[in-house]
């Protein structure tokens, strides 16, 4: 059975905990959750699932909440997609939301599907875009589709809650200021027969600590390096500036570089204040991750490659003569970011 | 073991371009290649098959009757038999509708102990028709797989990769197991195996609306919860300065220029 469409209303989120810490994704969404919400005249919830739930409440407050769901329970300290589902479809039938965001992340990108398909309404993947059509009152969610060569607008109009998730990156937090709302504790009821997946053993990667997301300052490579040893200049300058270093698809596909370094389509939407593009043509897919970006700055030998052309600052020549002169003026102006 | 790989027929999205004049997407000479992530779970349900004898591969792809190709290459690198699933009906579906269709299918089967998926398509990039299948069947699922462990009794252990931590799961069957590509090596289509499969060797079935007997009002665009509103060319940036000169000349323009845009600065 669908839910009444006329019985639905506020703009929820789901919040997302890992190592005792929200994502910052949550916070993301809390950020346009407040947009929507208000464009509705609704309220912005969060919703939160775990152990020692109760911590996170002023948190999340402060970050634009006017109502924070609750959901305590041993079994949801990790997440799983039995525990989490038959949690949210029991809330949400209950509560009736007229909205549900989530984070684009793994755990978004498991459960919102499996939760979708048992409330029976319709989902919307990765968006970088929401907004209310003033008329209609209905979510507008736009997204990349084939590769990020082209963007839609999907909307669900007959069933209910609307639901979306939100590519990491894109959407902007409120500063946080200190507010109260109306906590609400919800009673779980979950029998452990009912996890039909067992987590055996957890191995956190530490190598993949690349933090692009969080970066002021990112020096990209990509196919125009010739080979893995280029990223070695990357790294210099992205030593000499205090910023890390990214990737283009392509970069990844040939070896030279490990995957959580992408940045693109397929990998992490970045929006630094410097993004600095060495030896990467700029297809739309990589575009798709980065023109967000405040100064983009194309290094490339083609003159006439889409990444020079939307760069702020483009400069043709070869790049390794180029890098190595950057780097000497940054350390002989003592340059900083 | 009696093994199921959901396939799908994508358009190549890296060769895909857009009409910079309509706005639209050129399909014309894009080739159809099998999703990626889609392979990759094949290979998973393959190397169960090369290990434990007596185990059956089925794959179902849903789409046009061009998809004969993808179900052909999958045979060929493997598979015992294959079922497309084609219907105008189904045209237009969104991936609650297509959830809907391919999970009928699976029921139709009846008798399977996993449900391979890709965990994305790349020309929708949604992630979502995996688990919508899992939660029709009523079975456990597990995304982000790497790899399938057979440890006796229907339970399985299967390796996740996620962005920043690996899983070690434990599943009894039936379960979904949605894999993703790029982790492992996958095999080539055997050279004897492609001409059998174009030669009436394997089973090639093709089941419509009327096979599946699947209501009119679980499929196609008209039933579907989500609809495309209105789709458009992604914006472009502003093009910025294009500096001339030597090397050294455009490196001292470039930081004399953003030295005094303040986006960067001289340490005090």
């Amino acid at each position: 059975m669908s839910i009444d469409i006329k019985l639905c209303k506020d703009v929820w989120v789901f919040i997302e905990i890992k190592d005792k810490k929200i994502e910052n994704t949550s916070l993301e969404l809390l950020g346009v959750g407040k947009m929507l919400a208000a464009d509705l005249k609704q309220k912005l919830c969060a919703v939160v699932l775990g152990k020692d739930v109760t911590q996170y409440t002023s948190l999340l407050f402060s970050f634009g909440a006017d109502v924070v769901y609750n959901c305590e329970h041993e079994l949801l300290e990790t997440y799983t997609t039995d525990a989490f589902t038959n949690v949210l479809d029991e809330i949400v039938k209950e509560k009736k939301p007229d909205i549900f965001l989530f984070g684009a992340t793994n755990v978004g990108r498991d459960l919102a599907p499996r939760l979708a398909a048992r409330l029976n309404t319709g989902l919307t993947a990765d968006c970088t875009a929401l907004s209310i059509d003033p008329e209609s009152r209905l979510l507008q969610q736009t997204r990349p589709a084939f590769g990020g060569n082209i963007m839609a607008t999907i909307i669900n109009p007959t069933h209910r809650p609307q639901m979306a998730t939100v590519r990491p990156g894109v959407m902007n937090k409120i500063d946080p200021k200190e507010c109260y709302g109306i906590v609400e504790n919800y009673p779980v009821k979950l029998p452990a027969e009912n996890l039909r997946v067992q987590i055996k053993k957890i191995i956190k990667n530490i190598s993949k600590n690349v933090n692009l997301v969080d970066a002021d300052i990112i020096v990209s490579g990509g196919r125009g390096l010739g080979g893995p040893e280029g990223f070695e200049l990357i790294q210099q300058l992205a030593n000499a500036l205090g910023g890390v270093v990214g990737a283009s698809r392509a970069a990844v596909d040939s070896g030279w570089i490990s995957n959580d370094h992408q940045v693109g389509q397929t990998g992490k939407t970045v929006k630094p204040m410097i993004y600095i593009a060495c030896g990467i043509s700029g297809a739309i897919q990589h575009q798709a991750g980065m023109t967000g970006s405040k100064c983009i700055i194309a290094i490339n030998k083609n003159p006439d490659c889409s990444m020079m052309k939307i760069a702020n600052y483009a400069l043709c020549g070869d790049l390794y003569d180029i890098i190595p002169l950057m780097v000497k003026t940054i350390q002989e102006q003592n340059i900083t970011k | 073991m009696k093994l199921i790989v959901c396939i799908k027929q994508v358009p190549d999205t890296t060769e895909v371009k857009l009409d910079p004049k309509t706005g639209t997407l050129i399909r014309d000479g894009v080739p159809s290649i099998i999703n990626p992530d889609d392979r990759a779970a094949l290979e998973v349900a393959l190397k169960m098959k090369d290990a434990n004898l007596g185990t059956t591969v089925t794959v179902i792809c849903m789409g046009p009757k061009q998809a004969d190709a993808a179900v052909r290459e999958a045979l060929a690198m493997g598979a015992d038999s294959a079922i497309i699933v084609s219907d105008r009906a189904f045209a237009g579906s969104d991936t609650w509708a297509t959830a809907n269709v391919i999970s009928s299918a699976i029921q139709k089967i009846m008798d399977y102990d996993l449900v391979f998926c890709g965990r994305q398509a790349i020309d929708g990039d949604t992630a979502q028709v995996g688990p919508q299948i899992a939660e029709r069947l009523n079975i456990p699922q597990v995304t982000y797989a790497r790899s399938v462990k057979v440890l006796g009794d229907s339970r399985y252990e299967v390796c996740r990769e996620l962005d920043d931590e690996q899983q070690i799961v434990e599943v009894t069957g039936p379960a979904l197991i949605t894999v993703v590509h790029g982790l492992e090596p996958i095999r080539y289509p055997d050279f004897r195996r492609i001409f059998q499969a174009y030669s009436g060797v394997f089973e090639v079935l093709n089941w419509s609306q009327e096979e599946l007997k699947i209501d009119a009002n679980k499929i196609g665009l008209k039933s579907s919860p989500t609809n495309v509103k209105c789709t458009f060319p992604p914006e472009l940036r502003k093009s910025g300065i294009r500096l001339e000169g030597t090397n050294e000349e455009m490196v001292k323009q470039l930081f004399d220029n953003m030295l005094g845009e303040h986006i960067l600065k001289r340490r005090a």
